[in-house]
């Protein structure tokens, strides 16, 4: 990874000036309405990493592990089904799951930036699922109690398999830390490369902050201490150290991505695209 | 909840219903599943085993063909997700069909083998061949075989 410039003092004044922190523009209200828009955060998240942990298929380590991650991106594929056809309902366009899944360019997808980083090694995937399966099960375990029909329903219902991939992911950090040389040394490279995305789960921007308010959405500063606690224990288990805080990255959540989310869509959207209203 | 609907006027709904197989497991129907959650006389209502399971369409298409096929085209299918599935309304003919078949059932205490009904068993995934499922062995006698998970 190539070095970051350091954080100087008038950088750390500019971020406190202008809230939220790297946010790349003002926000205003969202064209769709904010329902919409907190529903393709939901959805884009559980596709986005779906696709990934799909590209798996057929290439990881041992049958087993193929298997396991093939069904968490089927899970994860589910919860996008329910959170997007939802958000298509919402919007009253006409437009249902798929159409926003596959006819949405890359700045109309508001994921985080962590699903969407590149599988790397299986200890780079494994350790981006342990960071992410254990927010998504904090974060459903909230949206429960939300006053959106749907979102309840999906999070009293994915919270279990979410669970699942928790476990999944924290026992592989445990198996690979706490192992050999090499595979100790290729986690700690898959924790360093997605540390850097944690800040941006935990992003209460002024659209989270209004959803919240109206007990549709998830107050993310809530669970962030049982999160941080929750990681540790793991990584303790591991013998592995926390990576040094780095400068957090945002803007998934207002359409800035990386480059590699682009890629991604080119594969997912390829076939929709290339022959519109194919059908099985 | 299934005995005493049958005795109602839905009952002919309910034996329709019966025959159609689960997809991944053709041994069960989705009655003994519990994924009909409730009959009226024009409606039947399902729900959803995993979110993402991909025999979900299946299984709402195949009630289709059964209820149109028995002449309850007025009939409707709704999908309910809430309250959540869970293991536990697997029937007890259900949780006898898929040990016959070769499926250890969900369990919260010791995983018994399903061809030899040993206890000695293990984990070998956590995931098996559908969502629904996870890979164990028998240490007694050496098979593999799928545990339908606890959910």
């Amino acid at each position: 990874m190539p070095a970051l410039p350091p954080i100087r003092p008038e950088d750390d004044r500019c971020a406190a000036r202008d809230r939220p922190h790297g946010a790349f523009d003002p926000q205003g209200e969202p064209e769709g309405g904010a329902l919409f828009e907190y529903l393709l955060r939901l959805g884009d998240d559980s596709l986005i990493l779906g696709q990934r942990l799909g590209e798996w298929c057929g290439h990881a380590p041992s049958v087993e592990v193929d298997l396991s991650l093939a069904n968490v991106a089927l899970d994860l594929i589910g919860q996008a089904t329910h959170f997007l056809n939802r958000a298509g309902e919402v919007e009253g366009k006409g437009r249902d799951g798929d159409a926003l899944a596959f006819r949405r360019d890359v700045l109309d997808f508001r994921n985080c930036w962590l699903v969407e980083q590149p599988n790397g090694d299986f200890a780079r995937t494994m350790a981006r699922q342990f960071l992410f399966s254990t927010w998504q099960k904090l974060l459903f375990r909230q949206l429960v109690g939300s006053k959106e029909e749907l979102i309840a329903a999906v999070a009293e219902k994915a919270v279990k398999e979410v669970t699942y991939h928790q476990e999944l992911a924290s026992e592989w950090v445990i198996r690979l830390g706490d192992g050999t040389e090499e595979s100790r040394r290729r986690m700690e490279d898959g924790l360093a490369w997605n540390w850097r995305f944690v800040p941006e789960l935990f992003e209460m921007d002024d659209l989270a902050a209004f959803m919240a308010e109206r007990g549709i959405g998830a107050d993310l500063a809530a669970f962030r201490a049982d999160y941080d606690a929750q990681i540790a224990a793991v990584l303790a288990e591991a013998t592995l150290q926390p990576p040094p805080g780095q400068r957090p990255i945002l803007g998934g959540r207002r359409g800035h991505h990386s480059e590699h989310l682009g890629h991604l869509l080119a594969a997912m959207q390829f076939l929709p695209r290339t022959y519109p209203d194919a059908v099985w | 909840m299934v005995a005493a609907a049958r005795l109602d006027d839905t009952a002919p709904i309910w034996a329709v219903l019966a025959e159609v197989a689960d997809p991944e497991i053709p041994v069960i129907s989705v009655v003994d599943l519990g994924i009909v959650r409730s009959v009226e006389p024009d409606r039947v209502v399902i729900t959803p085993t995993y979110t993402g399971c991909p025999a979900t369409r299946v299984i709402e298409e195949d009630i289709r063909a059964a209820l149109d096929a028995a002449g309850y085209r007025h009939v409707r299918i709704e999908t309910a997700l809430s309250p959540a599935w869970t293991t536990e309304w697997i029937t007890p003919e259900g949780r006898a069909g898929l040990r016959a078949y070769g499926i250890a059932p969900p369990t919260r205490s010791a995983v018994e083998c399903p061809q030899c009904g040993s206890a000695d068993t293990e984990e070998i995934s956590r995931f098996g061949s559908t969502p629904c499922k996870a890979l164990w062995r028998c240490r007694s006698c050496a098979e593999p075989f799928d545990l339908f998970k606890c959910h």
